[in-house]
């Protein structure tokens, strides 16, 4: 069985993104939904009846079916209710969940009315989510009784934006101020004539990390859903009726563009495990469910392969067809892993909240380099380049490093950062997104993932602003100064780690220490919250105050310093 | 060692972990991810403080299903 992109050059050659719009089915005059794609175009075909959602509840692995036509249904009754409460089209629902059916339907309902959807990480502390919520200012916030009362009772009533709090999921009882969403969307009507929309307007809303400031909002349009199809189907071979698993969680752009949109419109079966990694329930997944095309992280992959060959050994994963990895580079001897132990190997892709979806791949019709993002997908050209006074000079050179940048102009590019119109701007260069990721290209048109020109960590595949762990810190009484970085781990790719002064009058030791990290976890949660703390006498800064995560991160890892000449105290 | 005492072991090496844990008020048989916010990072950085503290090697394919703090305490009783 050759793959859906069987000639790579022969493809980008006759490629056009008109012809992946024609793919769509569209619903007339140039409009054009999501969740039509995704749901309502199946409505008529013999898709209708196959399974959408394959759940497994948590505590259970007998699965839940769902098909297509119910999560239809489902969804048109969420987006119901929203039209009962009077939620206007182009108003915004943030979702704050764990991986159940109804979360699904509340992301496609949401579309269906003409509303902009935004996930929310369930491991969010409190922080995170109070400060997302006050810039996206939704007007709804979806959410679990559990999740509600642990992360957003205390302060939703000063956020003045949210009108509705709306909760999935089972719950014991009902908190004040918020409503039954499971009940609503019962006794809502199952029909609802999904909105036309304009390909231009705002559909989803992703919160991404930066290095200074607050998170910045990545605003997508109706139209990325050309990109989400047109990739699921050519980079991650997806076929009607597949048994397809995304592992990553709907709360990140990945676990959205490819663990709802992509996968439903490609009309693929969707696995949805509830439960959070246990490598041998995974195994036993894809054995059981038989699924044929994998897409997960390195963070899961190099916990697989630390648990060792026999465990993979002992299951049966002869349905596996396809598997990739996304989040951050997966290092060569991970691919190389899956070849042997796996009997396939993983295709690495690169891809950003910013651009929508994945850019550059490793594709099943193309050699694998092991350690490489691969190469751009059709209709996107990739460079790298260097700034230059005015703008930037692409590199022709090749194995040349300089910042990667894409050429404008794929339907999934982000639109705007909410409320930062300046910052917008300065991604791009005439032409040109620059994408902040360091890489070079080989002769043989191959990129390689070099590093971040900026301060943002990486872990676990998220991505960590180190200013928002540092505010945290500094909120203490005894922390005068903090600077936050990530250090290499084995497993997540990076952790997080903050060094800190503190003010004369305090003694650094074990229960200061502790204090921190509790207090960082409990308001920023655990993935974001730092695993090490380090006591400072004083942190390297420079002469205008500002701390020098980059020369902190070169003396905990021993690199070169680099350009210190802006240090305090360095000779003038 | 007596469990009353594995059990203050166990829980001083979470606490080093999740300092935010209220241990005053602790659930032996809550799930450490829904009620404490543990992440599976957690769960391997405490597999391994338990290994270094008891010298019970916890394989890595057992740790996941250790979603409480009582089943932990089951699994090292029956080790020790």
């Amino acid at each position: 069985m050759s793959a859906n992109l069987p000639d790579y050059e022969q493809f980008c050659a006759g490629f056009s993104w008109d012809q992946a719009r024609r793919e769509l089915a569209g619903m007339g005059n140039g409009r054009l939904n999501i969740a039509f794609e995704a749901l309502d175009k199946h409505m008529d075909t013999e898709a209708a009846d196959r399974t959408a959602i394959r759940f497994l509840a948590r505590d259970s692995e007998s699965p839940a079916d769902i098909s297509y036509r119910e999560l239809n249904e489902r969804a048109n009754r969420f987006a119901s209710v929203l039209l009962n409460l009077g939620v206007k089209p182009g108003e915004r629902v943030f979702g704050l969940s764990h991986r159940i059916p109804d979360l699904y339907a509340a992301v496609l309902g949401t579309l269906k009315h003409g509303c902009v959807f935004t996930p929310l990480f369930p491991a969010f502390g409190p922080d995170p989510v109070r400060q997302r919520v006050e810039i996206g200012e939704p007007a709804v916030l979806v959410t679990s009784e559990r999740l509600y009362r642990r992360k957003v009772a205390d302060w939703v009533r000063e956020t003045p934006s949210v009108r509705h709090v709306l909760l999935i999921d089972q719950h014991d009882q009902i908190p004040e101020g918020t409503l039954d969403a499971t009940a609503l969307m019962d006794a809502a009507s199952g029909d609802y004539p999904t909105r036309a929309m304009d390909p231009e307007a705002p559909a989803l809303l992703h919160f991404t990390s930066g290095t200074t400031g607050k998170p910045k909002g990545a605003q997508h349009v109706h139209e990325a859903v050309v990109t989400h199809h047109m990739t699921g189907r050519y980079v991650l071979d997806m076929r009607p009726g597949d048994i397809y698993w995304c592992t990553a969680d709907p709360g990140w752009v990945t676990g959205t563009s490819y663990g709802i949109i992509a996968p439903l419109t490609n009309g693929v079966t969707m696995v949805v495990d509830e439960a959070e990694f246990d490598a041998e329930r995974w195994y036993r997944l894809i054995q059981n469910q038989k699924v044929a095309v994998w897409y997960t992280a390195p963070t899961a992959i190099r916990m697989l392969i630390k648990l060792g060959p026999e465990m993979p050994r002992a299951h049966d994963l002869s349905s596996l067809r396809f598997m990739a990895s996304a989040g951050e580079p997966l290092n060569p001897e991970a691919v190389i892993w899956g070849r042997e132990v796996l009997g396939l190997p993983f295709h690495d892709s690169w891809w950003q909240s910013e651009t929508g979806g994945i850019m550059i791949s490793n594709f099943a019709a193309l050699e694998i380099r092991p350690g490489s993002m691969g190469k751009p997908i059709p209709g996107v050209e990739a460079a790298v380049a260097r700034k230059t006074d005015d703008g930037i000079e692409l590199i022709e050179d090749a194995d040349e490093t300089g910042e990667l940048v894409l050429k404008k102009g794929w339907p999934s590019m982000f639109r705007g950062y909410l409320h930062q119109d300046e910052k917008y701007r300065s991604c791009f260069a005439g032409d040109w997104y620059l994408t902040g990721d360091l890489a070079r290209r080989d002769a043989d048109g191959y990129f390689w993932f070099i590093g971040r020109n900026d301060d943002v960590i990486k872990s676990s595949g998220h991505l960590i602003g180190p200013f928002e762990v540092e505010a945290v810190l500094l909120s203490h009484p005894a922390v005068a100064e903090v600077g936050v970085i990530g250090v290499p781990d084995q497993v997540a790719g990076e952790t997080v780690k903050a060094f800190v002064s503190l003010k004369s009058e305090y003694q650094p030791d074990d229960a200061l220490r502790r204090e921190l990290m509790g207090l960082a976890r409990k308001r920023l949660g655990p993935a974001v919250a730092p695993r090490h703390i380090e006591f400072r006498d004083e942190l390297p800064r420079t002469r205008s105050g500002k701390i020098m995560r980059r020369l902190l991160r070169a003396r905990e890892l021993g690199l070169p310093e680099g350009d210190t000449s802006t240090l305090e105290g360095s000779a003038e | 060692m007596n469990r009353d005492e594995l059990r203050k072991a166990v829980l001083e090496e979470l606490s080093s972990i999740a300092p935010d844990i209220d241990m005053t008020t602790f659930d032996d048989t809550a799930n450490l991810q829904d009620a404490y916010d543990l992440d599976s990072m957690d769960a391997l950085n405490l597999a391994e403080a338990v290994h270094k503290r008891l010298g019970v090697n916890i394989p890595d394919q057992d740790y996941a299903r250790m979603r409480s703090i009582a089943e932990l305490l089951d699994y090292l009783t029956e080790k020790l």
